[in-house]
């Protein structure tokens, strides 16, 4: 109104003259502004709406497998079907083998790649890779066993741990790949430039300016790599198969013979009408989950220790 | 901390020893076996670089030649055929494509209806604004403490809802079976009863169908749409926001009108990932969806697809039959390696775009 009063004393035409300013008023009886209302609750239910699956989970988890869980699950073999008692203690380890492979294959493979597309970031070759890596993150994890069923099982003539382990590879490695790029291409360029100005060859410059400041990157992508493949289900079904014996006879792994697996182990029992089975497949749930987060976890916590570019 | 231990020899020698440069100490060329090492090792980079494509090529490559032998004896009707049925030697797809393409279509609708909406609401500042509202009412909104609430909670949620990727599919599988059945088995056979002229409510639930397995992966989808859609929201330049601000625009006008369009190649991206990751789902599938070899509109009745055809019968498959499901796991890997293309394309403009 200041506005209105001062324009008519300097005998101007009043701008404002039509303009009704109860209209600018902040009403919800407005249309507009009761849209814009009901649209912004209907956005919050709906978002937290969308956590509700996640609590049940965790619950019936904690809930259903936590009951079961005790040291015999962890120490003992699967029970048979209408025998009680029994655990999984071969299905972790044989979880932790076939990941422990898979990481061992897939990470130098994986950095070395990475470096390369770090250093040669615009060359035709590098998009092509960089191409196919995305692609590869969307691979159907089956088609991973598929593959590794038709390269390893037919040519080594029976299912193993190893055709397992070269499946969870080939999800593992678009993961580490990508990140490591991005750890290596975040390292701030001065660093790399005082590395080449003090005469250090390129390799010199990778091996003691890029990798070590880029390592907290490319443990994360490890880690999350991990977190993925070691809840993998699909690849593993029909290249390790399952197997109710330890992996470890007469002092040494097994590698080439059928091995057991907690995702696989879940998906046997789930489907039994065997009360005990079902049971147990909760709890292994519950330790395959909290497997899962541990290694997010801790990859996430390497995350935040990168060094920023300024 | 590499800088640091680079730095050290330079920072512990003498300031007047800097400048004494002894020839071969400071300034030299490499020596010829650290330039054969620099030579071996970009070599060994670039080899692993190609291994990366050669293995794309090799997959595809080894899925196809399993394929032939199947491929010379069905043919085409492999893809139109709609018995499976290994007693009689005969096999066709197509119930499995339908069902495919009918779980991943309706789990996609689901998933971007939540997941955009999570993406909004994680952009907008919504949770900081209401956070706000509330520190403002105990006086609290300059506090050190509580003013940065409101973003720890933004960021936790952001974490929550991606956690809900961590989880792996079989446990989603295990909760499908024990929880959403039983969940909502009385609400569907209420819409079969009251509804049931309708194809979509045809027929009852009466235990895994396609209805829980949608739900399922639904969920499983939503934090790859909300983590791309959120990015493709936050880079929408801020001074398009604060124009539409500026000319009176609410909250949700801005959205629909200038955010939404600006960010939608970004989000129809995120939506073509995440359509070709509900394609190639196989184990949530395959204990929820029924493994019923049936072409049905509808939600309630058991069905099947290409990933669980493959997860139930690849286990206990004589050669021939090996080579037939080789033939369909290449039919899966030509749909879900087009889409993954496609998206991959697009978001690849999106951010092109977003630069310039």
């Amino acid at each position: 109104m200041a506005t209105a009063n001062l324009n008519s004393n300097l005998n101007m035409t009043d701008p404002f003259a039509g303009v009704d300013f109860g209209q600018l008023e902040h009403s919800l009886r407005r249309p507009r502004t009761l849209m814009d209302f009901v649209l912004s609750g209907l956005v919050t239910v709906v978002t937290l709406s969308a956590l509700v699956p996640l609590f049940s989970v965790i619950w019936m988890l904690a809930w259903r497998g936590g009951k079961r869980l005790s040291v015999a699950v962890f120490t003992q073999l699967p029970p048979a079907a209408l025998e009680s008692g029994g655990g999984f203690g071969n299905a972790i380890v044989g979880t932790l083998l076939m990941v422990g492979l898979a990481v061992a294959i897939t990470v130098p493979v994986g950095i070395m790649t990475a470096i390369y597309l770090a250093q040669n970031r615009q060359s035709k070759l590098a998009e092509a890779v960089r191409f196919a890596s995305k692609v590869l993150t969307g691979f159907p994890s089956i088609l991973a066993g598929v593959f590794a069923y038709g390269a390893i099982v037919l040519t080594t003539g029976g299912y193993s741990a190893l055709a397992g382990a070269v499946a969870l590879c080939i999800l593992m490695l678009p993961t580490i790949v990508l990140t490591s790029e991005d750890a290596i291409r975040m390292v701030p360029s001065r660093m790399k430039e005082a590395a080449i100005g003090m005469g250090a060859t390129p390799t010199q410059t990778v091996w003691m300016v890029l990798l070590p400041t880029a390592i907290p990157g490319i443990l994360t992508g490890v880690m999350l790599a991990i977190a993925r493949a070691a809840g993998e289900t699909a690849p593993l079904l029909f290249t390790a198969l399952f197997s109710n014996y330890w992996l470890f006879s007469h002092g040494h792994a097994q590698l080439m013979r059928p091995t057991a697996s907690l995702a696989v182990l879940i998906y046997n029992f789930a489907g039994m009408p065997f009360e005990n089975q079902v049971e147990l497949a909760w709890a292994a749930a519950l330790v395959l989950v909290l497997l899962v987060l541990a290694a997010n976890l801790i990859g996430r916590s390497f995350s935040g220790r990168q060094v920023q570019q300024s | 901390m590499a800088s640091k231990s680079l730095a050290a020899p330079v920072a512990n020698s003498a300031p007047g020893a800097l400048f004494a440069i002894r020839p071969g100490e400071i300034t030299q060329a490499p020596s010829r076996w650290q330039s054969m090492v620099d030579k071996a090792f970009r070599g060994s980079s670039f080899l692993f670089a190609c291994c990366t494509i050669l293995l794309v090529t090799f997959i595809v490559f080894r899925i196809t030649v399993s394929a032939i032998p199947a491929m010379r004896h069905e043919g085409l009707s492999f893809l139109s055929g709609r018995v499976w049925d290994p007693n009689t030697a005969q096999h066709g797809i197509a119930p499995q494509i339908w069902g495919t393409l009918y779980t991943s279509i309706l789990a996609l609708v689901i998933g971007t209806a939540f997941g955009l909406a999570a993406a909004v609401f994680l952009s907008e500042g919504y949770l900081g604004q209401i956070m706000f509202a509330i520190l403002r009412g105990f006086n609290l909104h300059l506090h050190p403490f509580w003013a940065k609430v409101p973003d720890r909670i933004e960021d936790l949620l952001r974490q929550l809802i991606e956690l809900l990727a961590a989880i792996p599919s079989v446990v989603y599988g295990l909760w499908g079976i024990f929880v959403v059945i039983p969940l909502i088995r009385p609400a569907c056979n209420w819409l079969h009863l009251k509804l049931g002229w309708m194809a979509l409510f045809s027929t009852d639930l009466s235990g895994p169908g396609v209805m829980p397995a949608v739900i399922v992966l639904a969920i499983m989808i939503l934090p790859t749409i909300t983590a791309i859609s959120r990015d493709a929201l936050t880079s929408v330049p801020p001074k398009l926001r604060m124009a539409a601000y500026g000319l009176g625009a609410t909250r949700w006008e801005t959205i629909f009108g200038v955010i939404l369009p600006t960010a939608s190649r970004g989000i129809f991206g995120g939506m073509v990932l995440a359509f070709g990751r509900a394609l190639g789902e196989t184990m949530a599938l395959a204990m929820l969806v029924g493994n019923s070899n049936r072409i049905s509109l509808s939600l309630f009745s058991p069905a099947n697809t290409l990933a669980a055809l493959l997860a139930n019968n690849f286990p206990e498959a004589g050669p021939e039959e090996v080579s037939i499901l080789m033939y369909a796991a290449l039919v899966l890997l030509g749909i879900t390696l087009i889409v993954n293309i496609f998206g991959a394309i697009i978001l690849q403009q999106a951010s092109r775009a977003a630069v310039e």
